[in-house]
């Protein structure tokens, strides 16, 4: 009788030692909850592309890897090839997923405007991390929309009033023909004016034309003091070429679609030197969690760099992750806190949103490349008057 | 003046690569009543080639003068090689097959060929930068910048054409292929061998490509695989202006087309995003005016 009472006691011990593990098992398991990249990974801008997915990957890791997190994040990385037909495709995949509950989307703005109806169709909340062109937050209210990387508004009047600053009176705006392209033309032409500067000739063309030596070709018979380019790397790099093949001597003006390693390299650090650049964000060793960032990323061990808008990749997934962790992973909910959002840390600043979506901090930096590498106007020899620009009055 | 003597230089260098590609065209069309739509694709594949063999002349520490040499006859090979392979498994066994379905078959080789380069060249969708090979700089004469790379490659593109129209008018080999050309079954009843003449023909054709994506990556210093599509429409389209068939129709064609991109963008400046739509609509006017080019094919000769 004792026996059938231990052996009674010790199935119920048993049962209950089960059950606690089965608990215990329950309690490390995190729900998964997935979040999607799209940015171009292949083609002429995959640079930047693959620095931010690696940058968004990193922000996942470093989230993962903290246990008081209450879900267990997966990135899902996709390709817009910078092209606006695949970037709808894509987005349309995702939104039609309902395990994917918020997006980190698109470098290329021409891409960003194409899917800003689908994210507002889906519900599907988005952090917008380097496409720069106003209308994506601004054309009309969209709750869905955010973006963390500055517009090129405010890198378009700080530009014109710094060449006026230096002196130079006569411009040629060579933009190609996206509306990423036509917004930055737009900008530089009303700023530049403000300024009461002149424009002597306005040219677009489209990105993936090789020859541009027709068009420079017209611009130095209109002698202009500097070339200003709204576009991105791979036209930036063969206008700037073949300006020196043909003999120009114009300052080189670039613009947040030129930004990046990738520039320097296609031109070379010779031809790349001068070239001036205005840009919504600090260089990494100058933002408040600049080093934290680089060290994370080198310790990841990715071969490809950050490029330059990768740290902002970093900052909107990790405000995504933020707000699920808060809201959890829904999608209306994580919409509206996304939209809440005011003067938050991160790594490139406070973050802050406006009724748009728009980050509103400004963080626009003056960078030059000097010795092949893009630096903070008022740290270079340029400042310091050690070197000079070019065509400088 | 100077700038016109400068759009003149630039019109040149384009014309003498869209020139290349129509000559290409041409020589098919000319043999075997062939529009080979993959011939833009036949260039990129060329050009391809010779980027490697840079690789390969870094690698090997070659002299720069023999890494040129070694650039351009591996483009040309390359190209030759692919242009015979296309006409001997391909077009000569769909000869008999209505016309439509080879145009679609060489649209298809053509996509094949760039999908490859794409997926299977390391970073094949990213531009590659293609070395400078040549002289840098140049000299200002009279307000006139002259690239001495560019001046090179416009001579070296002109001497090609001419060694091409040598070698289909004064060699046997060329009377071989004006024999095929004029009529196949009399030419192999002379003693012809149509295949390998047909096959030929093709290499030659393809080589023009691989010299003019040689030229191209040189000039430009860049190459990516899509850069055949949009040459190849425009050679084709110079081909057809010269007269089809006629290989100085389509030199005449690739200068002509090249001249009216460069007038669109020397007098209307804030056109120059529609450059090609202008030039398309003017080529679109000259085959309504001539039907059969400005150079039509004369019935007694072919190529």
């Amino acid at each position: 009788m004792q026996g059938g009472i231990f052996r009674i006691w010790g199935l119920a011990v048993s049962g209950l030692a089960i059950m606690a593990l089965a608990n215990a098992g329950d309690a490390s398991a995190k729900e998964k909850v997935k979040i999607a990249f799209v940015g171009p990974l292949t083609g002429s801008n995959s640079q930047h592309g693959i620095g931010g997915r690696n940058s968004a990957e990193l922000a996942v890791k470093l989230k993962n890897a903290d246990p008081a997190t209450k879900y267990e994040y997966e990135l899902v990385a996709l390709d817009d090839e910078c092209k606006p037909n695949v970037g709808v495709q894509v987005v349309t995949k995702i939104a039609s997923d309902n395990s994917i509950v918020a997006v980190v989307p698109h470098y290329c703005s021409a891409v960003a405007i194409a899917t800003v109806d689908i994210f507002h169709r889906f519900k599907l909340p988005m952090v917008v991390w380097a496409a720069v062109l106003p209308d994506i937050t601004y054309a009309k209210k969209v709750p869905e929309i955010h973006r963390v990387s500055g517009i090129l508004i405010g890198q378009n009047r700080v530009g014109a009033q710094f060449m006026k600053e230096r002196g130079y009176k006569t411009f040629v705006s060579f933009a190609d023909s996206t509306d990423f392209g036509k917004s930055m033309n737009k900008y530089f032409t009303e700023f530049t004016k403000e300024n009461s500067n002149e424009i002597l000739g306005t040219f677009a063309v489209p990105p993936d034309q090789q020859d541009v030596s027709a068009e420079l070709t017209k611009i130095k018979e209109l002698k202009p003091q500097v070339i200003y380019f709204g576009g991105l790397t791979p036209l930036g790099a063969r206008v700037r070429t073949q300006m020196e093949k043909l003999g120009i001597t114009a300052q080189f003006e670039g613009n947040s679609g030129i930004m990046g390693d990738a520039f320097i390299s296609a031109v070379g650090p010779e031809l790349a030197e001068g070239t001036l650049n205005f840009w919504d964000c600090p260089p990494i060793s100058k933002m408040p969690g600049g080093q934290f960032f680089s060290e994370n990323y080198a310790k990841a061990g990715y071969t490809q760099p950050p490029e330059a808008f990768g740290p902002f990749a970093f900052v909107a997934t990790n405000l995504i992750m933020e707000e699920i962790e808060k809201v959890g992973p829904d999608r209306a909910k994580l919409t509206q806190a996304l939209g809440d959002i005011k003067n938050r840390p991160s790594i490139v600043g406070p973050i802050t949103f406006d009724e748009y979506g728009q980050n509103i901090t400004p963080l626009t930096t003056k960078y030059v490349v000097q010795d092949g590498k893009w630096a903070v106007w008022e740290d270079s020899e340029y400042a310091t008057g050690k070197r000079k620009l070019k065509n400088l009055p | 003046m100077s700038s016109i003597a400068q759009y003149l230089l630039n019109g040149l260098m384009q014309g003498t690569i869209y020139g290349l590609v129509a000559i290409g065209f041409t020589i098919f069309f000319g043999v075997m009543n062939v529009i080979k739509f993959s011939h833009g694709d036949v260039l990129t594949f060329g050009a391809f080639g010779g980027l490697v063999a840079t690789w390969l002349s870094i690698a090997l520490g070659l002299p720069i003068w023999l890494e040129l040499g070694l650039v351009i006859l591996v483009a040309v090979a390359a190209s030759a090689a692919i242009g015979a392979l296309i006409a001997r498994s391909l077009v000569l066994p769909l000869k008999d097959a209505p016309p439509l379905n080879m145009l679609l078959m060489t649209m298809m080789v053509g996509t094949a060929i760039r999908e490859c380069i794409r997926l299977f060249f390391p970073n094949g969708t990213n531009p590659q930068k293609f070395p400078e090979l040549l002289p840098s700089g140049g000299a200002e004469m009279s307000g006139v910048y002259l690239r001495y790379d560019g001046l090179i490659l416009i001579v070296s593109g002109i001497a090609f054409i001419f060694a091409i129209q040598w070698i289909i008018n004064r060699t046997r080999l060329g009377l071989a292929i004006r024999a095929v050309a004029e009529d196949g079954e009399t030419a192999r009843t002379m003693g012809i061998n149509f295949t390998l003449t047909v096959a030929i023909a093709f290499a030659i054709g393809s080589m023009t490509a691989g010299f003019g994506g040689a030229l191209f990556g040189l000039y430009y210093s860049e190459i990516n695989y899509g850069m055949g599509l949009i040459l190849a429409v425009i050679g084709f389209s110079a081909a057809i202006i010269g007269g089809l068939g006629n290989i100085w129709g389509a030199i005449i064609g690739g200068y002509l087309f090249a001249g009216l991109q460069t007038a669109v963008v020397a007098t209307l400046p804030s056109l120059s995003d529609y450059k090609n739509v202008v030039a398309f609509i003017i080529v679109i006017a000259l085959i309504t005016w001539r039907p059969t080019g400005l150079l039509a094919e004369r019935g007694s000769e072919r190529v």
